[in-house]
């Protein structure tokens, strides 16, 4: 019998125990919090980059916010997380520090990875945030890993793993969907399709365009969620997070979205390989707006507040920027730390561990 | 002291590190069921279970990503391959995964994991299942490599291996796994980093590693007829190497050769040979030679592959060659 998860369109289904009203409210507002906070953040990005305060590759999320607010809003702080390159949204939507990212992101000392990550690969373990990875498709293996030892030590955690929807295409991706879904593990693989791999669209790079059943090869639970609307992803999430505790299954969701910016900051934002009359379609259902009318809708959110809320997020990237700016560059001994631990498991763990 | 293969002496290592430490795990191909394609895993499916001894599909990108994600999060996985011939298809995970992610992630994620298996030739197995790996991944800061080549290295060696933070490559040897030899009851561990001196002489180094130690032993045996005697030194772990070892023993005997199984061409004898000009200048009688395998792919033809392999003739000749005698 084929699997498939029911497909949370935009508007989303009320939850089984519909939020009271209050709740709801201070749910609503956490979620446009936690995107605006991106938005706010990545805008500097762009501008620092601009100026060389960031170097390298730089691969901004803005347009996608949705999908990380609305899956991680609904993780537990001992779940993990993993993802690729375009990293700094979720980040911040797992709870690391706007300064720990931006000071990463300056090459600083108190950077999340402490100035060795850069853009592409943020991490923070105390957050479960297992990294930015940089080769398409090198980190769904290791998601499946990280589902294994979950089963392997008998929790109830989830991870979710999320990359772009040219990594369907990439043996990577069949052989961690394979192995989580034989060895049952609760994997969660979210497919952020913002319909570009690069320049490349999805029509023109996948044999199938519903790339979600791609997940029928491997007997696995599947959906597609409008990934602009931040409640219809909850919902989705919910339903893929209770089955991965419950039933240790992995699943597979088509998060379908777009990025406003470039593929990183050297492509233009239209006029090469899509129209400009296409990204203005797109813009119409940016996921801040579309939850900003659905709270005004139901009287839950009004200019003022949206407004300081505003106010308040861009000071708290200002703040972010100058912490950054202020944070030391890290000393040259820091080169050679880190290549190598000179420790085993006799001198940092004890043996054993589980029963 | 008992008397056991190089197959059993790696049966005994898996087998008592995962006694000890419940997060130790062995992943791969045919390991359980199977019993290990070359049974080196004989018998640990039926001790420790199927969470712990998990044969996987042949997917070894996913596999060895698998192992990596596992170990981020606090186990400690040992992933076989089948040969390191296969390990290729793995390579985005040992190098872009396993080497890395302590160093990008600034310290927070170490990567406590052996992948191993075994490496170089055989026997008339072409040239896709003939390959010799060393200095491919030695070449990668972030990973430790070893080479055992007798049961009492492979024991020591492979339970140092399980026991270390780091991503640890062992390279066995498929020509090995029948050998015998003595290998002490209780438990020892041979350090990481840490050569051996095989045999001591005075007249020529050979420095070498894994299979090729037999060869240099039987180059020594051969040459000690002659009255000419050699320093057999055994790396044992390429990366870290001990670079003491060979300078002591090159400043001993002033002349040195280095015998491995892999190509020339950037091969590890190429890293060698750079220490020992830099801390043996004035010591050398002679230039650094080595031996190698011929600059070409396998051949499958008896002859051929012969004429390929760094054989005990080819190393008696360059031995002769450092001592200006022919």
């Amino acid at each position: 019998m084929a699997k498939r998860t029911s497909p949370a369109k935009s508007p989303p289904k009320p939850a089984a125990s519909a939020p009271a009203p209050d709740a709801e409210r201070t749910l609503h507002l956490s979620l446009l919090r936690s995107m605006l906070l991106q938005r706010r953040f990545e805008e500097r990005c762009a501008e620092a980059y601009a100026i060389g305060r960031i170097g390298g590759f730089c691969h901004l999320y803005i347009g996608q916010e949705a999908v990380s607010t609305g899956t991680l809003s609904h993780l537990r702080p001992d779940d993990y997380m993993i993802t690729t390159y375009r990293d700094h949204g979720q980040a911040l939507a797992r709870g690391l520090t706007p300064r720990s990212v931006m000071a990463e992101l300056f090459g600083r000392v108190d950077g999340c990875a402490g100035g060795k990550g850069g853009s592409m690969h943020m991490f923070d373990k105390a957050t479960g945030f297992l990294g930015g990875h940089g080769i398409v498709g090198g980190h769904l293996p290791i998601a499946t890993g990280v589902g294994f030892a979950i089963k392997y030590r008998g929790g109830d955690q989830v991870i979710c793993c999320f990359f772009g929807e040219a990594a369907v295409n990439n043996g990577a991706f069949h052989e961690s969907l394979n192995m989580a879904a034989l060895w049952k593990l609760p994997v969660i693989f979210i497919i952020e399709n913002n319909r570009y791999g690069m320049g490349t669209s999805v029509e023109r790079a996948s044999a199938i365009n519903d790339i979600y059943q791609r997940a029928g090869s491997y007997d696995m639970h599947r959906g597609v969620v409008d990934g602009q609307d931040v409640l219809a992803v909850r919902a989705a999430i919910d339903e893929a997070v209770t089955r991965a505790r419950t039933e240790q299954s992995p699943t597979l969701l088509e998060m379908r979205t777009y990025r406003f910016m470039g593929h990183s900051m050297s492509d233009a934002v239209s006029g090469t390989y899509r129209s400009k009359a296409e990204l203005d379609e797109y813009l119409k259902r940016d996921p801040i707006a579309l939850l900003r009318a659905h709270m005004e809708e139901r009287g839950t959110l009004t200019a003022q507040v949206m407004q300081e809320l505003d106010t308040e997020l861009k000071a708290i990237v200002q703040d972010a920027w100058d912490f950054a700016e202020a944070s030391p560059e890290p000393p040259l001994e820091a080169l050679m730390e880190h290549v190598y631990v000179d420790t085993t498991s006799d001198t940092i763990s004890t043996a054993g561990g589980w029963s | 002291m008992a008397i056991i293969t190089y197959r059993d002496a790696l049966n005994q290592a898996l087998r008592e590190e995962m006694q000890r430490d419940a997060r130790v795990f062995l992943m791969g191909e045919e390991v359980g069921v199977y019993q290990g394609a070359y049974k080196v895993s004989k018998g640990l499916l039926q001790e420790f279970g199927e969470m712990r001894v998990v044969d996987t599909p042949i997917t070894e990108l996913g596999f060895a990503g698998v192992g990596v994600g596992a170990a981020m999060v606090g186990l400690r996985p040992i992933i076989e391959f089948m040969t390191w011939n296969f390990a290729l298809l793995a390579l985005d995970q040992v190098v872009n995964a396993a080497a890395k992610l302590l160093y990008m992630s600034g310290g927070q994620f170490n990567i406590p994991m052996v992948f191993r298996g075994p490496n170089g030739a055989a026997l008339q197995l072409g040239a896709q299942h003939s390959q010799a790996w060393e200095s491919w991944l030695a070449h990668i800061p972030g990973l430790k490599v070893v080479a055992p080549g007798t049961p009492y290295d492979a024991k020591g060696l492979l339970k140092a291996a399980i026991r270390d933070d780091n991503p640890v490559c062992v390279l066995e040897g498929e020509m090995l796994y029948n050998n015998k030899g003595e290998v002490p009851d209780g438990e020892y561990i041979v350090p990481l980093g840490v050569a051996d001196l095989k045999r001591k002489g005075e007249h020529a180094t050979i420095v070498t590693w894994g299979k090729q130690v037999l060869v240099a032993m039987a180059a020594a045996d051969q040459m000690a007829k002659d009255g000419i005697t050699i320093d057999v030194v055994d790396l044992r772990s390429i990366r870290p190497l001990d670079e003491r070892a060979i300078i002591d023993s090159v400043k001993k005997t002033n002349r040195c050769i280095v015998l491995e199984e892999g190509w020339y061409f950037a091969g590890v004898g190429a890293q060698i040979t750079d220490l020992v000009q830099r801390e043996c200048f004035d010591d050398l009688d002679s230039p650094v030679l080595r031996v190698t395998q011929a600059d070409a792919p396998m051949p499958y033809a008896k002859g051929l592959e012969k004429a390929a392999k760094a054989d005990l003739p080819k190393t008696i000749a360059a031995v002769r060659r450092a001592l200006y005698l022919d």
